[in-house]
Parts: C-alpha cells; structure tokens; sequence
C-alpha cells in the first residue's frame, strides 16, 4: 500500500518548549505536572506569548483514566492553564500518546484552522504499585491475544530481543551498551529522573556496602555491574532492570505556530519540515519481529515531507523504551542497516560524542518515561540541542540544522516521526 | 457445526476449551490467520472459514517472565519462579503467542529460537483464565 507525497500548505515552527521534572512526585498529580510544564513553555517563548493568543490543545495522554482514576484528562489540563473555552482533544497512542499530539496540532495548523497552538502530553504513573503499573502498559498491547497467555509489555520486547538476538547475533552486552550510553547523558541531564550514570549508581552501590561493613562486589566495571543479578535483577528475559525504562510522573508541552508568525515569537524557531505517522500488527502477525513497519512508514513519510535523507539529520530522540528498541529504532529510521546498530552502538557512533548521537537527553531510559508525554519530552532535548542551550549535554562540534524524533507506541502500533530544522 | 460459529476471539477461545487450536482462512486468496482474522487483511474479502491447525510449531521469540502482571502473580508466579511465554510458529505458517511449558524458565539462556513445540490444551475451567499453551515436542 502506498500514498502520495504531499507538500504541505504551510509550515509550522516550534516557538516555546517546557517539561516538568521527570520522576516519582507522591505530591505531584497529571495537573500539577502539566502546569508545571506549561509554566517552563510561557518562559521559553523570547519575545513572549499572551496565553490568550493559543487556540486549540492537544493533550497526549496514555490512561490517567487507569493511573489515576482520571478520565477526561482535555479540559482539566486546558482549565488549569487558563485555556477553557479553547477546543481540547485528549489524544491516545499509548507511549505514541505525545508524538500523536504534535502531528495532530501540526496538522491543526498546515490545514489553517489555527494558527497557535499548544501540543503537549502528560502522564502520572507512580500512584499504583509495580503490579498493577505492570497491567496497565499491558493494556496497550492485544489484551485478548498477547495479554491472556501472560505477556507483559517488557515481556513483548523481550520476545523481539530474542527474534533479534537469534537473527543479528546480538548479546545481553549489545543491550547493556545502549544502557551505559543513554545513562552517561542522562547524568548531564538535571530533568532525568536517574540522573547518574551507571558507573555513579554501581561506585554509590559500593559506598553503601562499605559503610554497612559487608564483603565487597567484585564489579570491575559496569558491565560486571550489570551482569550481576542481584544489582541488576531480570524483569523479562533478555531484558534486565537496567535494560527498562523507569516508571514515571512528567509533562511537556510545545507551542506550535504557522511559520509565517514564527519571527514575532523568536528569533530562533525550530521548524517542523516532516511529519509522518504509521501503524503495525500486533508483534506475533509481524513477517519479522526484528523491525518495526510503522517506523519505516512513519519515517518514510517524514523524509519524504522533508525532503531529506537519514544521512542528512545530525541527532535523533528515539524510543529506547527498552535497550533493544533503541537498536531496532535506528535502523528503523535508516541510519544503519538492519542487524547494523549492534556494531554503531559499539563503536560508539550513537554516543554524544559520536558521528550520530542518539539520546542525548538519556533517552526514555535515563530521563524517564511518562509514556503520554515522552513523544513530546524528545522534542525538549531537539529544541534545546538545536538551539544551543543544552548546557553540559551541548553535542560537541556539530552545528544542528537537522534532528529527528523517532516515538513509539506499545510494540509498534503507533509510531510518530518527526523531522525538525534550523534555518 | 464448527463452520457455522462466527470468526470472532469467543469462537477462538471456545474451541480452545474443546481442545481445538482453529485459525481462519480467506476463501478468496487462501491467507491463513491465527488468532483468527474476521476480514482478510492482504485481500480484503470477508468470506473466510474456520481450519483447524495440526498443533506442531517452532518457538521464534520467548521470554521468562519475572514480573508480572497481577494475573499471574495470581498463580504463584514471581521473581524467584519466572515463567515462560513465547510466538510459536506454526507449521502451517501463522503466528501466537502462548505460555510455554516443558522449558525450565529459570535458565532461559539455554534456551533456543526454533525449539519444536506441540500445542497443549489445558484442563478448562470455568471460573478461571483460560489461555494457550504450547509444550516443547
């Protein structure tokens, strides 16, 4: 099946970008997350936004309706900013919830309904215990069919890691790197909820056992760490705790405007020139379960949009809700072949200082995954990067004209991808 | 009458209770779908029928779960007794996701992608979670 590639009507560019802390806040619900983020976005804006001005928001959310016994998330989020009467849309994707509202307030805007508009997502997770956080991710996958027999949502990656171990030759090692990796950045980063590197987190391990007078570790560095079941215990073999991304409260939140306002807003827009949007069976209908078809698709469609190639983008935000999406997220979005990312990731190409960074703001896995906001949380760091203003994690050398944000939902049901330039 | 009951996930699981693993097939292009599809998805015709699978498949993903979710903790599984799910891929070319049982979950690194499985049908209860087992053959 295939469609035409459209040229837009008009274009659209970031002009504001907030996010709340990512982490666990006992005294933080989905609306005090959002207003946060919100608050951080109205600050961002460097000639200023008047609230009145936005028209129309996207609220990405997965299931406050199961996190938090919320439904309805629109109005209470646009009310709590100040945006009531404003038309809201709640927009659900499961982890996709987030890039699902920046396609859909760009398609707001390319249509010319609007002109102004606030993209965002929001998701409070840490209110249940690990149990039930467990049955609720379950629920974005086929609850009939995948749910029944006892997979769970680290299970269904799991189950791809071990398609892609069998086919690529890939190790418990080649999953760890893109930990250690995504890890290393989220130490640069002070929103990250585990803002420490995986070395921090095992020297920090070896102070406690050294106080409390027990025998040593004999972890000579972190992938001795990592190995060792009980620092790093298994939650769905091949994948570890450190190989899962945490469980997280956060929000985030874009102002999107038509291009042609951009420069009454900043000096320094960030333009979407790309947008793309697919979708894929469940994991055990796919011919290959080592990829992901609405990855390729929604990439595809983007590049296409963009008029550019995976060569041409410098940095990308990719849904490494699992080490091994990471692996299979790359080559998705065509920057290595398949079975490829094993060897870039070793060889260091996806780190910061590499030829294709990936994940410089530590990834899903570091930074944490609220799953409705993370799709538009990627888009802070591509904002920030872009901009310059990326303190400590400020990719070294590259001047960013190009970036791509890569944002997944459940297995591959949903995939957003984005393509962002500097002019 | 199997070929009078509706190609629906209810059809699915009451045949499973009747120790029958049925898949549907299009009448139109023969493609051939388990967990049973209404409307084919390569052809688009809606006319399908129900076939029987023989059982025996191969295991091409798996998993040793140690955390689970509330249903299985239910059932005594936890971190110290994992248990093991897979996609099994059948002779006759689809692919499900079922528990796995014949394989000790607690050593999956020995276990192999391409391990022969035979479908197992559990003992059906009516109060309880019904689902698809497969045991290595």
């Amino acid at each position: 099946m295939s469609r035409k590639a459209r040229k837009l009507a008009r274009g659209v560019a970031i002009v504001g970008a907030g996010m709340s802390k990512f982490g666990a806040f006992p005294d933080k619900n989905s609306r005090d997350l959002f207003v946060e983020a919100f608050i951080e976005m109205t600050k961002s804006v460097d000639k200023g936004i008047d609230i009145k001005d936005i028209e129309a928001l996207y609220v990405g959310n997965f299931s406050s309706d199961l996190f938090e016994g919320q439904g309805h998330v629109g109005p209470i989020m646009a009310d709590w900013v100040g945006l009531v009467p404003r038309p809201v849309t709640r927009v659900e994707g499961a982890c996709a919830s987030g890039g699902i509202s920046i396609r859909d307030g760009f398609i707001g805007i390319v249509s010319g309904l609007y002109d102004i508009v606030l993209v965002s997502g929001v998701e409070k997770m840490t209110y249940l215990p690990t149990e039930r956080v467990t049955d609720t991710l379950a629920a974005a996958a086929d609850n009939i069919y995948e749910g029944c027999p006892g997979f769970t949502f680290p299970g269904l990656y799991a189950a791809m890691a071990t398609a892609y171990m069998a086919k690529y030759g890939a190790t418990l090692e080649d999953f760890m790197r893109v930990g250690i990796k995504n890890h290393k950045n989220g130490a640069l980063n002070p929103k990250a909820q585990f803002n420490k590197s995986i070395k921090d987190l095992m020297n920090a391990r070896i102070e406690k056992t050294k106080q409390k007078g027990e025998p040593l570790p004999a972890w000579k560095d972190e992938f001795d760490f990592l190995k060792d079941p009980q620092a790093n215990p298994t939650v769905a073999w091949p994948m570890k705790l450190f190989d899962c991304s945490p469980i997280t409260d956060g929000a985030a939140c874009l102002l999107l405007v038509a291009e042609d306002l951009a420069k009454n807003f900043t000096d320094k827009p960030i333009y979407i020139i790309g947008s793309g949007h697919g979708s894929d069976h469940a994991l055990h209908e796919r011919e290959d379960m080592t990829t992901i078809q609405s990855a390729r698709v929604a990439a595809k469609e983007a590049y296409e949009m963009a008029g550019v190639t995976p060569q041409d983008i410098q940095i990308a935000e990719v849904h490494d809700c699992f080490t091994i999406a990471e692996l299979v997220a790359t080559e998705d979005v065509g920057f290595f072949k398949p079975g490829g990312a094993i060897k870039a990731t070793k060889e260091g190409l996806t780190a910061r200082e590499g030829a294709k960074p990936i994940n410089t703001s530590g990834g899903l896995k570091s930074k944490g995954h609220p799953v409705g906001a993370s799709g538009v949380g990627q888009v802070l760091e591509i904002w920030h990067q872009m901009r310059g203003t990326a303190g400590p994690r400020q990719v070294p050398g590259k001047d960013i004209r190009l970036a791509l944000s890569h944002n997944v939902g459940a297995t591959g049901g949903t995939c957003v991808v984005h393509i962002y330039e500097r002019r | 009458m199997t070929e009078e009951r509706k190609i629906t996930s209810t059809s699915f699981y009451q045949f499973l209770a009747e120790k029958k693993l049925m898949a549907s097939r299009c009448k139109k292009c023969q493609a051939l779908y388990l967990p049973p599809h209404p409307i084919c998805i390569k052809c688009h015709g809606s006319d399908m029928e129900w076939v029987e699978m023989k059982g025996n498949g191969k295991l091409a993903a798996f998993t040793a779960i140690s955390v689970g979710p509330t249903c299985t903790i239910a059932e005594g599984y936890n971190r110290n007794n994992p248990y093991l799910v897979g996609i099994v891929k059948m002779d006759e070319g689809p692919k499900i996701c079922a528990r796995i049982h014949g394989i000790d979950p607690k050593n999956p690194e020995k276990i192999k992608v391409g391990t022969p499985v035979k479908v197992e049908f559990m003992e059906h209860k009516e109060d309880a979670r019904n689902y698809l087992v497969f045991q290595t053959a």
